[in-house]
């Protein structure tokens, strides 16, 4: 038989059976959404990380106080005051591969301006902490490297600090509010971030020279952490291997020390970040998997009542003419095209749940290609694996017990 | 006269576990063409062997088989499927019609596996067949719709589609009434006056002497074969047959 009657055959077989045709196809189509859905969730929570921590600056590098020994009993890092204002001169002096580098102090407690009152953070940074967490500012100015350097109390408020103290829309710039019963005046409003993937409003905040806030709201000498910009991606390594001999020197470590600080670049935290959800993916994915291939067994069983139902049907296309190999691809195609269109209809419903998870979740999913031809393809797979066996019976029955069955 | 079927010493035997069944002990058989033979005999006598065997269903385990003058004995599945698609139409006791198929595409079905026929071409000769049953006007019905005697015209017209040089008839009537019958013998004996070459299984003596020839089975041995004199006219049997009053 040709293929095009081969394949009316098969069309009219299934259209036959409509109820039962749909059924068989409803476990290929739930298995295909879902793989596609659970796919895309999983690219969807990684990108929103990703896009995170790409918020959070350009190229960043990090170095957070690490654990320490003190006359043998380990600290912990939270502890940890061991970074200066020395080890950000030395970082300026000795690397190279670091263009911009500030520290960060912080802060919480209640600001106030007048009646009102919001609790919030407030970070200390050099002039460069801004362009080091690629955040601008909107209306009037950020502060100068001679205001950081002198505990000026000028600061940048957020958006959310402005909105809360003074009211929504208003631009406080120029305007003085309190925190912790320090004055400090509104130089600048920053430009609004939104909340970032863990439900934090990163508009929440007041920004200040870093010297005002650790002598004045914290009365310390040490810094919390500093924060770097690497002149490119592809020099992150190489800065943080400069950043790590810096600081050894400055902390005055041996050979054999271990070294007291961490450096972590961005890359590296969103590394971490993103693992957990790529496992999630592959979890997710993996159960949506076995779901699809419970569908082809479902496939399996309906082709083989098929058989057995046709037998006679099948006796008398042999004894016409028909061939083993052509009552084999027909049944075959019966099961192809029920897997493949139970899965175009899948990669549609997959399409619509996203969109759904999407709308419910802000989450930015997008239902990758690559998932939605690797379904099409398991799904052909899974007609033609799950359709041989019972094809095959067929194919091999004998003309004479075919038509001679009851 | 063309010989059309052409059988020496078949035999044919199963095997049932440890037993041998010898179902045809040494067969000779020739059909002419023309001929309207019918095969008889109780059941296991070996008629239905022979009929799957001349139907090229089943291969004999020793003997000769010409069909229109091929050797087709030690011929492969694929080649047996070959001839009955080109040589062969079956006509069965319980038509085996596809269900939910139209009587036209029911009729269609040989040349379906035969690549050479085109679209076009297939529709025609079905219609034709179709005709020459005097099922024209029904051919978009589904077996359902059909009664039992235009069901069995409906395969009747499937067998004669790819002109067939032997047509075979497994009790043909078997499942039909008195009149219904008549009337399929009828349209056998038609066919048969236009040249067709027929060979009927059945075991209704009746039905038997609308034929030109009998061939009688016992045990795997033809043990009488005889032109039928007398023979029945089926439409005018049909016309003598008392109208039930019912």
């Amino acid at each position: 038989m040709n293929p095009g009657n081969l394949l009316k055959v098969a069309i009219n077989a299934l259209k036959r059976n409509k109820m039962r045709s749909f059924l068989t196809m409803l476990g290929i189509i739930i298995g295909v959404a879902s793989v596609i859905t659970m796919l895309a969730i999983g690219q969807g929570s990684k990108k929103s990380i990703e896009d995170q921590i790409a918020s959070m600056g350009s190229n960043m590098l990090f170095v957070m106080p690490g654990n320490m020994r003190m006359g043998g009993v380990q600290q912990g890092s939270s502890s940890s005051q061991r970074l200066t204002v020395a080890d950000i001169k030395a970082i300026k002096t000795e690397c190279d591969a670091i263009v911009a580098v500030s520290p960060e102090v912080r802060s919480s407690g209640q600001a106030v301006s007048g009646s009102s009152n919001w609790p919030t953070t407030i970070y200390g940074g050099s002039e460069q902490y801004l362009e080091i967490r690629s955040w601008s500012v909107v209306s009037g100015r950020n502060f100068t490297d001679t205001e950081a350097e002198g505990s000026a109390k000028v600061c940048l408020v957020g958006r959310t600090v402005a909105d809360e103290l003074f009211g929504e829309g208003i631009d406080p710039t120029g305007e003085t509010i309190r925190f912790k019963n320090i004055p400090f005046k509104i130089i600048g409003v920053l430009e609004e971030k939104g909340q970032n993937s863990f439900g934090q409003d990163q508009d929440d905040v007041i920004i200040a020279p870093f010297t005002t806030v650790q002598k004045r709201v914290l009365a310390q000498t040490y810094i919390q952490s500093i924060q770097m910009s690497a002149r490119s991606a592809e020099e992150s390594e190489l800065a943080i291997s400069q950043v790590e001999e810096a600081l050894r020197r400055t902390h005055k470590l041996r050979e054999n020390e271990d070294n007291d600080f961490e450096v972590r670049s961005q890359e590296e935290l969103a590394t971490t970040m993103t693992s957990v959800t790529e496992i999630l993916t592959i979890l997710l994915g993996a159960i949506a998997g076995i779901s699809l291939l419970v569908g082809g067994i479902g496939i399996m069983n309906i082709m083989y009542v098929s058989v057995t139902e046709r037998t006679r049907e099948i006796g008398l296309r042999m004894s016409v003419g028909g061939r083993s190999v052509d009552i084999l691809l027909q049944f075959l195609i019966e099961s192809i095209l029920l897997s493949v269109f139970g899965g175009l209809i899948g990669i549609v419903l997959g399409f619509g749940a996203s969109a759904i998870v999407e709308a419910l979740t802000s989450w930015p999913i997008t239902v990758m290609w690559s998932s939605v031809i690797l379904a099409f393809v398991v799904c052909t797979v899974i007609g033609v694996f799950f359709g041989w066996y019972p094809a095959r019976r067929a194919a091999e029955l004998d003309p004479i017990d075919a038509l001679r069955f009851e | 006269m063309k010989t059309i079927i052409d059988i020496t010493s078949l035999k044919k035997d199963y095997h049932v576990g440890e037993v041998t069944v010898h179902a045809l002990r040494g067969v000779d058989l020739k059909i002419n063409e023309g001929e309207f033979v019918a095969i008889m005999g109780a059941s296991g006598s070996g008629k239905s062997t022979m009929l799957n065997i001349i139907g090229c269903l089943d291969r004999p385990s020793d003997g000769i088989y010409l069909l229109d003058g091929v050797n087709v004995a030690g011929m492969s599945k694929n080649e047996r499927a070959a001839i009955r698609n080109l040589k062969i139409g079956f006509v069965f006791q319980s038509y085996n019609l596809l269900s939910r198929t139209s009587a036209l595409e029911n009729v269609e079905l040989p040349l379906m596996y035969n690549r050479l026929i085109s679209t076009k071409e297939r529709r025609e000769k079905a219609i034709a067949a179709l005709e020459a049953v005097g099922l024209a006007e029904r051919m978009d019905h589904m077996p359902n719709q059909l009664s039992g005697g235009q069901q069995q015209r409906v395969a009747i017209a499937r067998s004669l589609v790819n002109d067939p040089v032997v047509i075979l008839a497994d009790e043909a009537t078997g499942n039909l009434d008195t009149r219904t019958s008549y009337e399929i013998m009828s349209l056998f004996q038609e066919l048969n006056s236009k040249g067709k070459t027929i060979v009927f299984v059945t075991h209704e003596p009746d039905i038997a002497k609308c034929m030109t020839r009998s061939v009688v089975f016992r045990d795997g041995h033809i043990i009488r074969e005889e032109d039928i004199k007398n023979r029945l006219n089926a439409a005018e049997m049909l016309t003598a047959l008392p109208v039930e009053q019912d």
